[in-house]
């Protein structure tokens, strides 16, 4: 049976490679792979997974040195002679093994005020926003985010900038400012303009290169600078 | 920096580098245009002294510059050598004013006097 050489990050932010050999499966994904050698051959092996199937954001991982959600890769597209080295997902703190911390993650998304805050109550008609309106195509363009940190971990600027936001944050805070039922804009946009915010960007689309849902960051980005150019024109910073 | 502050810098950024792309490209013409079969320093200034349009030309010019330059050094700084705050954008406005003033001595020199 064809074997699959792994190397797998064992520790915190120091620790070693530690190698497996795992059979070759067909359509074997990354995440499969990972799984075996958890429950075959070394059961201490940390890691996080949760629907399997490319929704709930927690399998990503770094695969042969890019970051990736494990399990929609297959072994496939990624391995290189029959080797992978599997590593935590980067720019972030490492709790064990391929386990990641990712509140610094979240609290970006957060102090970018990518919660959702409406004016309306339950007395209030819907919204109705038409299909083809223009907003509300931005807002479908970035709002299938899965929230997994892939594109967090390919873009250079977290490591040179701790603080600056990321890209998944200020995706997140473009679908709000696009948003026509939310109501914390002028402050939202004063929050993604900082110093650590969007004017930071360097345009170069590692995260849109890297984002497994295909969505593109850096244009929601591109579209945060406008209105905060359009929102100092008009007086409102 | 304020939310404020930050999007002027951008806007002043952009605006200086359209300028600067523009400049750039009729300063490289110009001079390729102009040095061909040869010219001595002196056969240049005899062209350019008292110029009206060489000085606001080479005047926006050195301007975009003195306004592009530093706030590109901004995020540079920032970035690779980790220097953010208040220290470091002073020392910055001064680089602009130097650039400025210096960029300026030279249009002076070169477009301005007679003819
Ligand atoms: S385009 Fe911007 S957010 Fe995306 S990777 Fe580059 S610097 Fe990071
Ligand atoms: S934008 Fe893409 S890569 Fe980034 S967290 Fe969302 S789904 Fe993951
Ligand atoms: S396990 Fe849910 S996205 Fe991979």
């Amino acid at each position: 049976m064809a074997l699959l050489r792994v190397k797998v990050w064992r520790g915190a932010e120091q620790g070693a490679f530690q190698s497996f050999e795992v059979p070759r499966q067909a359509s074997q994904t990354v995440l499969d792979v990972i799984t075996h050698i958890q429950r075959h051959l070394d059961g201490s092996l940390a890691y996080r997974f949760a629907c399997r199937v490319g929704m709930c954001g927690s399998c990503a991982m770094t695969v042969n040195g890019r970051p990736r959600w494990t399990c929609r890769t297959h072994v496939d597209t990624v391995a290189e002679d029959d080797t992978l080295e599997v590593a935590p997902l980067g720019h972030l703190p490492v709790i064990r093994d391929l386990v990641t911390d990712m509140t610094p993650f979240f609290d970006k998304w957060a102090r970018a005020r990518g919660q959702f805050s409406g004016a309306r109550s339950r007395h209030d008609d819907f919204a109705r926003i038409a299909p083809d309106d223009a907003d509300r195509r931005q807002v479908d363009a970035g709002i299938e985010c899965i929230g997994c940190g892939v594109c967090y971990a390919a873009c250079d600027l977290v490591s040179w900038s701790a603080d600056y936001l990321g890209p998944a944050a200020l995706n997140r805070a473009w679908t709000l400012v696009c948003d026509a039922r939310d109501a914390a804009n002028p402050a939202r946009l004063r929050a993604v303009g900082g110093d650590a915010g969007c004017h930071a960007c360097h345009t170069q689309m590692g995260c849109s290169e890297r984002c497994p849902k295909k969505i593109s960051p850096t244009a929601g980005i591109a579209g945060l600078k406008r209105a905060l150019a359009r929102a100092l024109l008009k007086g409102e910073l | 920096m304020s939310a404020r502050s930050e999007t002027l810098l951008w806007l002043a950024q952009r605006a200086s580098a359209a300028v600067l792309a523009f400049c750039v490209v009729v300063h490289l013409a110009t001079i390729i245009v102009a040095v061909q079969g040869g010219l001595s320093a002196a056969e240049i200034l005899a062209r350019t002294r008292g110029s009206v349009l060489g000085l606001v030309f080479y005047t926006t010019f050195v301007l975009a510059a003195a306004v592009h330059a530093p706030i590109g050094l901004r995020a540079t700084l920032g970035e690779w050598l980790g220097w953010r705050g208040a220290a470091r954008d002073a020392v910055l406005l001064l680089f602009a004013l130097a650039l400025a003033v210096l960029g300026l001595r030279a249009v002076a020199g070169v477009f301005g006097g007679a003819a």
